[in-house]
């Protein structure tokens, strides 16, 4: 097919069952290749929810390597930090590009390195153990980045087209209860493998249209709680604001989202005194977090998948609704390829995010 | 009559394809299984052509479109009506987001809802007066930057759910007129615009346009004059004519 670049925007799609039922990602590669216009071959990604059930204790680890000294420093870094239940190349088919090599890892904190193994370790949570490495990994070991770190998901990412990407990661061979994708067209930031969609960090995975003009604020706020943003381009700090507001913080999804999308201060003049308040002590301490530019978004989480705009709606996104099942996508035609007679379409409102969530049983199977 | 089967043809193909028919004199197309394909109509200017949608549409139907008539039967997506000059485009279903983006001449039917900033930086000029008519409710900055032609809101769809519009309404509003049917929240309105009671010339434009509307997607004409209409229209117009040079 004949390369036009006249056409630009991202585009995003994704879909949740939240009776927890897994299929293949053939019905996502689908939808983000009917938008296959919106990129132009120099990124795309996908985020899966629920593809490793077997391994669903441990942090899976997807990491690309520029070469093989690369491989050989990270793997004895993660031996020294890490129990590693199983691990190997992850499974591609040939391309004729020059790629880079990717490995999965299915691991867990050690009990010693958790409590007194190392300084800079020194902590009993998990999670902020993972992230801790994976923020190591990504700043200090050359040519090594950690693509996915969550349990029971994975992201697979690179520079090309959708079905190029999905095709490369044998996309269609996955199961998943939640599938993300994304097609990249990008703007300011150079197109290479890590700074594809979706940016991940534990379960947090995001896919995004449009730019962050607050990129340097918010990098800067992040800083101040040891996040190292190093994949060189704007989205990478949504995933570690997920990170920081609502696992570390504890924030509810409904208040994220309006730290990222506040109202305007002129909407929040003409609110009730209690509201007000609450908006603007938001804007207060979370100022540094507040998201400025045009964007929307699709995140996926563990246990479910939500969707914003900014708070004026410069980009498009589109949601849909078939028994059990949730769509978002920045083209209402990229739901309507692969699902056909949709109890409900709508247009979200801009700042305002829509969340799904599996229900209870289905979380259980799914994780417990 | 000529159908074309859209079913997985790319769109520069599938506009290549319309445009081909036209060449032929086919003046009645009919096209099946659209699923996103962008420039439909695109800057088609012979005026007796019909282009009949099943499907979804991509963005920019319509686009610097001359003539025709497209009817689609089913939900559009954003951009419907791109600088469209002439001809009409009938949806039977919802649009996206900047519907009529700087039209400047022709109508526009929408049974259901539009999405965000529809009309945005529409504009008239002498004899060339674009017409839109949206059945439901619109999404926020309606008539953005407006500078002429008409738009009338019908709130067709309105519920506790689903409010007529949004904020930022008629925001740097500068020409034209927006009626909206029933009442309407004047906290939605931004600074540039205000309402006033409709003429009795503007209700007769309002009838004509409703009664047009009313026959396409067959609802009846009196249930919808039932209500009345509030006249959005701008304060001044050059709004920001003063912005950064002090004014008297």
């Amino acid at each position: 097919m004949e390369l036009s670049k006249d056409i630009s925007g991202c585009g995003v799609a994704g879909f949740i069952n939240t009776d927890g039922s897994l299929i293949s990602g053939i019905d996502i590669v689908d939808s983000i290749t009917l938008m296959k216009d919106r990129g132009n071959g120099l990124g795309a990604g996908f985020a899966a929810y629920g593809i490793y059930p077997d391994f669903k204790d441990f942090y899976a680890l997807h990491i690309m390597y520029d070469d093989e000294q690369a491989r050989k420093i990270t793997e004895e870094y993660l031996d020294r930090k890490l129990h590693i239940e199983q691990h190997g190349g992850m499974p591609t088919r040939p391309i004729k590009k020059k790629r880079p090599i990717f490995f999965v890892y299915f691991v867990k904190p050690r009990e010693q390195s958790t409590k007194v193994e190392s300084e800079e370790f020194r902590t009993d949570e998990e999670d902020e153990f993972i992230v801790k490495l994976v923020m190591y990994i990504n700043e200090k070991i050359d040519g090594a980045f950690v693509v996915s770190s969550g349990k029971n998901m994975g992201v697979f990412k690179g520079v090309g087209f959708p079905d190029d990407i999905a095709n490369f990661f044998r996309v269609d061979e996955y199961k998943a209860f939640c599938w993300t994708a994304h097609n990249r067209f990008p703007t300011n930031t150079p197109g290479w493998w890590g700074g594809a969609h979706p940016f991940s960090l534990l379960g947090w995975s995001v896919v995004h249209n449009g730019e962050i003009s607050s990129y340097g604020a918010n990098k800067r706020y992040l800083e101040m709680y040891e996040y190292k943003c190093t994949q060189k381009t704007d989205t990478e700090v949504i995933a570690y604001l997920l990170d920081l507001l609502a696992r570390r913080h504890n924030l509810p999804f409904e208040l994220v989202a309006k730290i990222f999308s506040p109202p305007l201060w002129s909407e929040i003049k003409k609110m009730d005194d209690e509201k007000r308040n609450l908006y603007t002590t938001l804007r207060m301490i979370y100022g540094g977090a507040l998201l400025n530019g045009p964007f929307s978004i699709i995140v996926g989480f563990r246990g479910g998948m939500f969707g914003l705009n900014d708070r004026i709606k410069l980009r498009p996104l589109v949601a849909a609704r078939k028994g059990n099942t949730v769509f978002m996508a920045s083209e209402e035609s990229a739901i309507r390829y692969v699902a056909k007679n949709l109890d409900e379409v709508w247009m979200p409102e801009a700042g305002e995010p829509i969340i799904v969530k599996l229900n209870e049983e289905a979380y259980k199977k799914v994780y417990g | 009559m000529y159908e074309i089967d859209a079913k997985d043809i790319y769109y520069r193909k599938l506009n290549e394809t319309i445009r081909d028919a036209i060449r032929n004199h086919k003046r009645d197309l009919i096209v099946d299984n659209v699923c996103g394909q962008y420039y439909i109509g695109c800057g088609i200017s012979e005026p007796d052509i019909t282009i009949t949608i099943n499907g979804v549409p991509g963005n920019d139907l319509g686009a610097f479109m001359n003539g025709p008539k497209i009817v689609v039967h089913d939900n559009a997506q954003d951009g419907v009506g791109n600088t469209m000059n002439g001809g009409t485009i009938i949806v039977h279903g919802s649009v996206g987001d900047v519907l009529a983006y700087s039209m400047r001449g022709g109508s526009i039917y929408v049974e259901k809802d539009a999405g965000y900033r529809a009309c945005i930086h529409m504009k008239a000029y002498k004899d060339m007066n674009p017409t839109v008519v949206i059945g439901g409710c619109s999404g926020a900055f309606m008539g953005e930057y407006m500078a002429g032609g008409t738009l009338i809101l019908l709130g067709l769809t309105q519920s506790k759910k689903k409010p007529l519009t949004g904020h930022y309404l008629a925001t740097g509003m500068h020409g034209g007129a927006i009626f909206i049917r029933g009442k309407l929240n004047e906290d939605m309105l931004w600074s540039e615009a205000e309402t006033v009671e409709p003429s009795k010339e503007d209700i007769k434009n309002i009838s004509k346009n409703v009664k047009e509307f009313c026959k396409i997607f067959k609802i009846d004409y009196n249930r919808v004059m039932d209500e009345g209409f509030v006249k959005v229209q701008p304060k001044t117009s050059r709004p920001y004519g003063d912005l950064y040079i002090p004014g008297p």
